[in-house]
């Protein structure tokens, strides 16, 4: 599709208060670069957040928006996308909000296929709240409200998406705009609910989360990128993903030769194989797997509301208000 | 027990009754809903008027023969025009000992009582608690007692039909309901055409069910007892026109969908099973050949937010529940409030705090609907005060949501939403319409302004996603008064906290007026809202009847009130408000008018009785 926009075009009139240098920023600038190059017309575009720093991603967007209520947005935006299943719904969160106070809605809104992109700002820290331990937080982190360090056990977004069935997982890295912009134009084109999760870097509350993934000296050596019908390779081809027995792991290539690397394929309908994917890195430390882990057709929900509609007024006509008035018996006094 | 053959007694020896209130008890099993509900519809075209009131325990099934495994359905058929379901049986039908148990004090003195006696063997009798058999130890003779040996004769009647093992008895309850349709003189053809459209399918229930009914029938016929006890109800002198039977949980869904064209939007209803308010959501699902969108969501919290999302793109979003589904709501329904946005909340109130009562009717969510949420947040409350009433009070709330820009709460409970009457069909053409209008053009020099309010109303444009040029964000976050954008401004903040309250004060300029009609100058008005309405009717015309003036006033408008209701209450010496709470509606008479109003709460999840209202107005007077 050609557009005629360019990313001012989604730019808001409101000045961005996030704080100087936060990971935010270049998201925002990568979806409005995105925006403008996939050319949905504006007034078809809508924006949904909860509550968090992430949440305020609305207000900057020069689309229709609702910056809602915390943990709520992919109930909302399942409204939305229910009633109107030709808008484009968006819903940006975080890992409190999506994870701690609206995990349920987040899974249920996988589970069910809406058509909504639910972008997972995950900076592994309370930012808006000042720095306490979040649902993705390392054990042991030592916060405001952990002094002693947190014994929460973390999610792994990625292999909680696909455990609530979700249809299309993937994820990538604020700072890496062009991968960021690759992910969500797939998940856009993907009909259905999309999870992708952003390693965002909250740089006040919780630097360098992600340094061992973004850092020149190291970025090589833990990205592992997952492309749809390549081999798993990385760190410049010296090591590659192999799956054995249902768990994956890492290979040294010149010991083992490339037959052993497992061919990524997003399309299998059993998750097992993404699965696995997911549960190679933790944190992350170590080869973390960046990009679309799992992107499979599935009926979507708002469709199938749709059909049933349709189905419905095939067997039984346009609805009579006066007839059903008289559905139950009816008598008549004179 | 004579069991000779008699030839039926002609219809003219049939005692003549001018109303006659039955109550079917049975265990949860025995299909005690069933039986009402078919003698409710046979009642109804024999041109009876009538009222129910369905009581079933909360628990899906409790052990059978127990105390708390019992339900019941009461009906009240009268040849004139009535208003409750009734203050206490004339006949009880008891299908085991733990029903008679449970129901048997509430019964008139020389009631007649209608017992299956299989029931009432040593085990049964123990699980209700009798030490001795009531129908043997003399405890019953200031009734009028007839028995039947209900399991051996369904059985019997229904050996040829193809039902076996545990279905056989399933049949027992049209046994029941043939009796009684000859102690009625009910048309037999209403239960048997229903019973063959139902079970069709199910050649051998339909055939069960049907010899079951017959034997009833003429158990009743050739039985002298039974034969005795035979009585006339004359139809009722009703308004002319078409009637139907309805409860209220379905008429506030076709208020809905009604309310929904008279707007000209798509009705979204989205929902978390929960009791009583379920049936709406039943009853919705039924209709998607309006274009209605049902969603069950996963709790209660999703429901009204995905109900807001469908509003705010330009769906007439609903989401209905009962009271802990209001409590889990209140956040969204702030939301709603600061983004004004039409949304409404119908709660089918229950028995509380907590899981309460369930099953059991209370009104005790006025409070929380007027005041329960965080910060200042005023919104409209309307409420239904009888099944029928529900489908007008739907249709006012969906006006209200609409034209104002804002969430509407729905107050019914679970004796409307579940108990019927006779509702004179309206005239679908003749209903109001208050079409909306989308914004579609820029409103300011400067741009769009999404709170750029309509003076009388003061409600904002609603400019829907789709529509080019309007884009706009709005939010929880307090909003400029004009640009909508986010704003910490302490004068914007009071401004906006006033124009909130204005809005809701300014729904009073197009409510109704209260008209008392002739009772101006009445020693007492009686005021109520919600479900008590007929049992505040009936005991205000019962005290008229001995010579009292009473006047009677019933709001539909919880908040704002109609704007002469100060006027009407300082016109009486004495206000009474009688309601399913601890004095709700009193302490915000109090609080607005300075009214020195007396409560009349009654907190037993059960209606008001007529007579307990008239000998409240009684007392009032007296003292």
């Amino acid at each position: 599709m050609t557009s005629t926009y360019t990313r001012q075009d989604f730019q808001s009139d409101q000045e961005v208060r996030w704080c100087p240098g936060c990971g935010d920023y270049t998201i925002l600038a990568s979806v409005q670069t995105f925006m403008a190059d996939t050319g949905i017309p504006k007034e078809d575009v809508v924006f949904v957040s909860g509550i968090g720093c992430a949440a305020r991603f609305p207000y900057y967007m020069e689309t229709y928006g609702m910056h809602s209520i915390h943990g709520r947005a992919p109930a909302i935006a399942s409204g939305i996308a229910t009633a109107r299943p030709e808008l484009s719904v968006w819903v940006v969160s975080g890992d409190g909000d999506a994870l701690s106070i609206g995990g349920n809605h987040l899974i249920h809104a996988l589970r069910r296929n809406v058509n909504l992109k639910i972008l997972l700002f995950n900076n592994q820290i309370y930012g808006l709240t000042k720095g306490q331990y979040s649902p993705t937080s390392e054990p042991g982190k030592r916060t405001k409200s952990s002094p002693m360090g947190s014994i929460d056990h973390p999610f792994n977004p990625v292999s909680l998406a696909l455990g609530a069935e979700a249809s299309f997982v993937a994820r990538t890295l604020d700072m890496d705009r062009n991968h960021t912009i690759e992910t969500l134009r797939a998940a856009n084109e993907h009909k259905g609910s999309a999870l992708i999760e952003i390693y965002q870097n909250c740089n006040v509350f919780n630097d360098k989360a992600f340094i061992e993934l973004t850092a020149k000296d190291s970025r090589d050596s833990n990205q592992i990128r997952l492309v749809h019908g390549e081999k798993i390779l990385f760190d410049g081809g010296t090591k590659g993903v192999a799956i054995e027995e249902g768990r994956a792991f890492v290979v040294d290539v010149a010991q083992y030769g490339d037959d052993v690397v497992h061919t990524h394929d997003a399309t299998l309908s059993d998750p097992s194989t993404a699965f696995a994917l997911s549960r190679l890195a933790h944190g992350p430390h170590g080869p973390t797997p960046i990009g679309i882990f799992r992107d499979v057709e599935r009926p979507s929900y708002e469709a199938a509301v749709d059909a049933q509609i349709a189905a419905a007024r095939e067997a039984k006509g346009e609805g009579d208000l006066a007839a059903v008035l008289r559905s139950n018996s009816t008598w008549t006094v004179d | 027990m004579a069991t000779t053959q008699e030839p039926a007694p002609p219809v003219t020896d049939r005692v003549k009754r001018e109303r006659v209130v039955i109550r079917f008890a049975g265990d949860s099993g025995d299909g005690m809903q069933l039986a009402g509900a078919r003698f409710t519809d046979a009642s109804a075209a024999f041109g009876n008027d009538l009222a129910t009131l369905p009581n079933f325990p909360a628990e899906i099934r409790a052990p059978a023969g127990t105390l708390p495994g019992v339900s019941a359905f009461q009906i009240h058929i009268a040849g004139s025009d009535i208003l409750t379901p009734g203050d206490s049986p004339d006949v009880l039908v008891a299908m085991n000992p733990a029903a008679l148990k449970k129901n048997l004090d509430d019964v008139h003195p020389g009631g007649v009582l209608v017992i299956n006696t299989d029931s009432f063997e040593e085990r049964n009798l123990a699980k209700a608690g009798y030490d001795t058999n009531p129908l043997e130890d003399g405890s019953l003779d200031g009734y009028n007692v007839l028995t039947a040996p209900m399991d051996e004769l369904t059985k019997e009647a229904v050996k040829d039909s193809g039902v076996k093992g545990r279905e056989v008895l399933r049949s027992k309850n049209f046994f029941a309901l043939g009796a009684l349709a000859w102690m009625f003189d009910r048309p037999r053809e209403t239960t048997l055409e229903w019973v063959a459209e139902k079970f069709a399918g199910k050649p051998a229930v339909v055939a069960a069910n049907t010899a079951a009914f017959k034997a009833g029938y003429n158990y009743g016929i050739t039985t002298e007892a039974f034969a005795h006890t035979t009585f006339e109800v004359p139809a009722a002198d009703l308004p002319s026109g078409t009637y139907t039977n309805v409860v209220g949980n379905q008429t506030i869904a076709w208020g809905l969908i009604a309310g929904a064209q008279a707007a000209g939007l798509p009705l979204f209803y989205a929902s978390y099973p929960i009791t009583p308010a379920s049936d709406i959501l039943h009853e919705l699902a039924r209709h998607k050949n309006f274009g209605v969108k049902t969603f069950q969501a996963e709790d209660e919290i999703a429901a009204v937010g995905i109900a807001l999302g469908a509003s705010f793109v330009g769906h007439l979003g609903v989401t209905g529940t009962s009271g802990p589904g209001v409590a889990l709501k209140s956040e969204t329904i702030s939301l709603a409030l600061m983004a004004e946005l039409p949304l409404i909340i119908i709660d089918v109130q229950r028995g509380g705090p907590s899981t309460g009562l369930p099953t059991k009717t209370e009104q005790s969510d006025l409070m929380m609907a007027i005041h329960g949420r965080h910060g200042e947040a005023p919104l409209p409350v309307v409420s239904a005060s009888s099944p029928g009433d529900a489908f007008e009070a739907a249709i006012e709330a969906c006006r209200i949501a609409v034209k104002y820009m804002t969430p509407v709460i729905l107050l019914s409970d679970g004796y409307i939403g579940t108990s019927s009457e006779p509702w004179l069909l309206p005239d679908v053409e003749a209903l109001p319409t208050f079409p909306t209008s989308f914004a579609t053009e820029i409103n300011h020099d400067d741009g769009f302004m999404p709170y750029l309010r309509d003076p009388d109303s003061l409600s904002r444009p609603w400019a829907v996603p789709g529509t080019p040029g309007l884009e706009h964000r709005v939010g929880g976050l307090e909003k400029d008064q004009l640009t909508g954008n986010v704003s910490y401004d302490p004068a914007n903040h009071e401004a906006m906290t006033i124009l909130r309250e204005e809005k809701t004060k300014a729904v009073a300029k197009d409510i109704p007026h209260i008209d008392v009609g002739a009772d101006a100058d009445a020693d007492l008005l009686v005021i109520g809202w919600g479900s008590t309405y007929s049992a505040i009717l009936a005991g205000v015309l019962n005290s008229r009847a001995k010579g009292l003036k009473v006047a009677n006033v019933h709001l539909r408008h919880l908040n704002p009130f109609p704007a002469n209701l100060g006027e009407v209450l300082a016109n009486y010496p004495k206000v009474l408000v009688p309601e399913l709470n601890r004095g709700q509606l009193s302490r915000l008479l109090r609080a607005e008018y300075l009214t020195p109003t007396i409560s009349f709460g009654k907190m037993q999840g059960q209606p008001f009785m007529a007579a307990e209202i008239e000998a409240k107005i009684i007392e009032c007077l007296e003292a």
